[in-house]
């Protein structure tokens, strides 16, 4: 007992720097991080939205209340750019889903190299975006790429121009997005098909039970929350997408692709330069995602409670 | 019901042999136990009954027909899992009448109910018919799977540890219950577990399994009395079975190491053998051999007291609780009728008691 205070002395002696003062340090870059690149920018552009600013003119911000959100809202084009999107989201994450959703019940089946097979098929998801769209570019180019090819069309003679004609340039942008994170679906179903034991499939085998009784009351409940967990995030990620459809396509053909983020870039950067709208617009899509996101996780939590 | 009988099933898991040659026939209404510690082959025997998984060589028989090319669904067996192998998001009634659903079976609903019904009071389950099975604790949704294999008629019930992950109170009433249903009913039962207590009790016929080799088909009774080599003696009974090298010589057998010697008269002994004693054929108090208390464990019902004699310590068991203290110098003594032997190979060695 008598060497105990004296050591603790020693060791506090040695120590010049406490615990609290480690843990500020090591806080303190990303706290101001945060701060610099995510909060200060929210609530500056919060206010932003009730003004007319604009980031090239040198005048100050004048505030006028919510003129704004009330000329986005009027805006019949506006409403246009939101129904664009919201098919390209429901198109795009429906498609992901069933074909996602379809790839990890294959490849749940332990086959030689399906370790390799499910890594390869995971690459899409880790390139980026713009590179992504450049590249689909070349494979829908009407007169070399391979894409119209692979349909069948040896001569670009009457093959369709996806990326140039109004009602096929939606589409091609959802069959790139579906190709490039359709992986990340199957990875999540993927982890939960895993986790669902061999047993409840034997003792339903048994039981004489039908694939289809197996797969409606045992395969769907165990996957479903997260099934759930990646429509709500390709969901968010679908309305809020920008690099792909901007490679791919910049908003055209006229309209067909303006997507609300890719009219949202073209409003405060390309010429227009009107701040205070776009900050404005970028509010009212957060209030749509916020709103979409709530009506996914009420479901995942009563899926979760059964 | 139906007998089910085993013919030279083998079973190898890449590489590792699971079951060598394992044959025995569980009759008609019996009750048959699988005991043998883990990795045994004992899953991997019912298993391959039920279907779920192919044997490499031999035949698995129903009332003397093959039933080998048949799906685990034709060959209508019932089988508990270890793990409560429950319907997630289905009700306990749902989950109960689901085997009577098939379509293979056609059965009205009220003829549903009146069976879900009977099945669930005979495992006091009725309160929870309407309940979701993940709001259940681990002795109900067991108990829920007993159930399922019970509301149908099946020809054989397969129960894989059913017990064991359960607390010590509820495995004791489940098998309580487990044996009142299974000779009400009368039905063909094959049990597998490690536990030597649920054998015994449970058992008409015991099969002790040891590496995929199935070692000895007895009643409890005659395993306990009559095993036919080390391994097997030292599966049942608690306390452990004393063993001890022992020799025969001047017409006794002497334990080594130890004062010990047993007048014995006979004829078949070899020279160097082991003893085998029961904890409960050691009797302190009386008899002419002597040690001292080593250790004394009151467990209530019983107290197991550790003798030192010589070099070697002997279990008894008697009844009670007793006076001995530790380091106290006793007499004991040895049931000389009830003398195990074990050969050099551990198989055992049968003696004519001729005194």
């Amino acid at each position: 007992m008598t060497a105990f205070p004296a050591d603790s002395t020693g060791r506090q002696g040695q120590r010049q720097i406490s615990d609290r003062a480690i843990k500020w340090i090591f806080i303190t870059p990303t706290l101001i991080l945060l701060i610099l690149l995510n909060i200060f920018p929210l609530f500056y552009s919060l206010y932003l939205s009730f003004t007319d600013f604009s980031a090239i003119t040198k005048d100050p911000p004048v505030w006028v209340g919510f003129a704004n959100f009330g000329k986005l809202l009027n805006d019949p084009q506006m409403w246009k750019y939101f129904a664009t999107t919201g098919r390209f989201a429901f198109l795009s994450v429906g498609l992901q889903t069933l074909i996602g959703f379809g790839m990890a019940l294959i490849l749940r089946e332990k086959f030689n190299g399906s370790g390799i097979v499910t890594t390869l098929i995971l690459i899409p998801m880790m390139l980026s975006p713009v590179v992504v769209g450049l590249f689909w570019k070349l494979i829908y180019n009407p007169s070399f790429g391979i894409f119209n090819y692979l349909l069948g069309y040896t001569s670009p003679v009457g093959a369709p121009d996806w990326l140039a004609t109004g009602n096929l340039a939606l589409w091609a942008v959802v069959i790139t997005d579906v190709w490039m994170w359709s992986p990340f679906v199957m990875l999540l179903c993927l982890s939960g098909l895993n986790a669902i034991p061999d047993y409840l499939y034997e003792a339903a085998a048994i039981d004489r039970a039908s694939s289809w009784f197996q797969f409606r009351r045992i395969t769907l409940p165990q996957v479903m929350p997260l099934l759930l967990i990646a429509v709500l995030f390709r969901t968010i990620e679908a309305f809020k997408s920008f690099d792909l459809v901007m490679g791919m396509t910049g908003g055209g053909p006229g309209d067909a692709t303006e997507l609300v983020a890719v009219n949202l870039y073209r409003m405060a950067f390309q010429g227009q330069w009107r701040t205070g709208q776009a900050s404005a617009l970028a509010y009212i899509v957060l209030i749509v995602i916020i709103a979409i996101s709530n009506v996914y996780i009420r479901n995942l939590n009563k899926i979760r409670e059964g | 019901m139906a007998n089910v009988e085993l013919r030279g099933i083998s079973k190898r898991f890449r590489g590792v042999t699971a079951l060598r040659d394992v044959s025995f026939t569980v009759a008609d209404g019996e009750f048959f136990v699988l005991l043998g510690p883990t990795g045994a082959g004992k899953t991997t025997t019912l298993r391959v009954i039920a279907g779920l998984e192919k044997q490499d060589g031999g035949s698995v028989l129903f009332d003397g027909g093959a039933v080998d090319s048949r799906s685990p669904a034709e060959r209508d067996v019932a089988f508990v899992f270890q793990q409560y192998s429950l319907y997630p998001t289905m009700t306990v009634f749902d989950n109960l009448a689901f085997p009577l659903r098939s379509p293979l079976r056609k059965l009205d609903n009220t003829e549903i109910t009146r069976r879900v019904t009977e099945a669930a009071e005979k495992l006091r389950i009725g309160h929870l018919l309407q309940r979701k099975t993940e709001r259940l604790s681990g002795g109900e949704m067991q108990r829920v799977s007993i159930g399922r294999a019970i509301v149908r008629q099946p020809r054989v019930f397969l129960m894989d540890e059913p017990l064991s992950n359960l607390d010590a109170k509820l495995r004791e009433s489940l098998r309580v219950e487990l044996e009142h249903i299974q000779k009400k009913q009368q039905s063909t039962t094959l049990f597998v577990t490690h536990d030597q207590v649920e054998a015994l009790t449970l058992a008409d016929r015991i099969g002790v399994l040891r590496e995929g080799k199935l070692i000895q088909v007895a009643a409890p009774r005659d395993i306990y009395d009559k095993p036919a080599n080390l391994f097997v003696a030292q599966s049942v009974g608690t306390p452990r079975i004393n063993l001890f090298p022992s020799t025969y010589s001047d017409g006794s057998v002497r334990v080594a190491d130890s004062p010990i010697a047993l007048p014995f008269s006979q004829n078949g002994l070899p020279v160097h053998f082991t003893l085998g004693v029961r904890a409960e054929d050691v009797t302190p108090g009386q008899g002419d051999q002597r040690g001292e208390i080593a250790l004394v464990e009151p467990l209530g019902v019983e107290t197991i007291l550790h003798i030192r004699s010589g070099d070697v310590t002997l279990l008894s068991m008697v009844s009670g609780m007793t006076h001995y203290r530790l380091g106290e110098a006793i007499s004991f003594g040895i049931d000389q009728d009830r003398l195990h032997f074990f050969d050099a190979k551990g198989d055992r060695i049968d003696v004519e008691q001729g005194r």
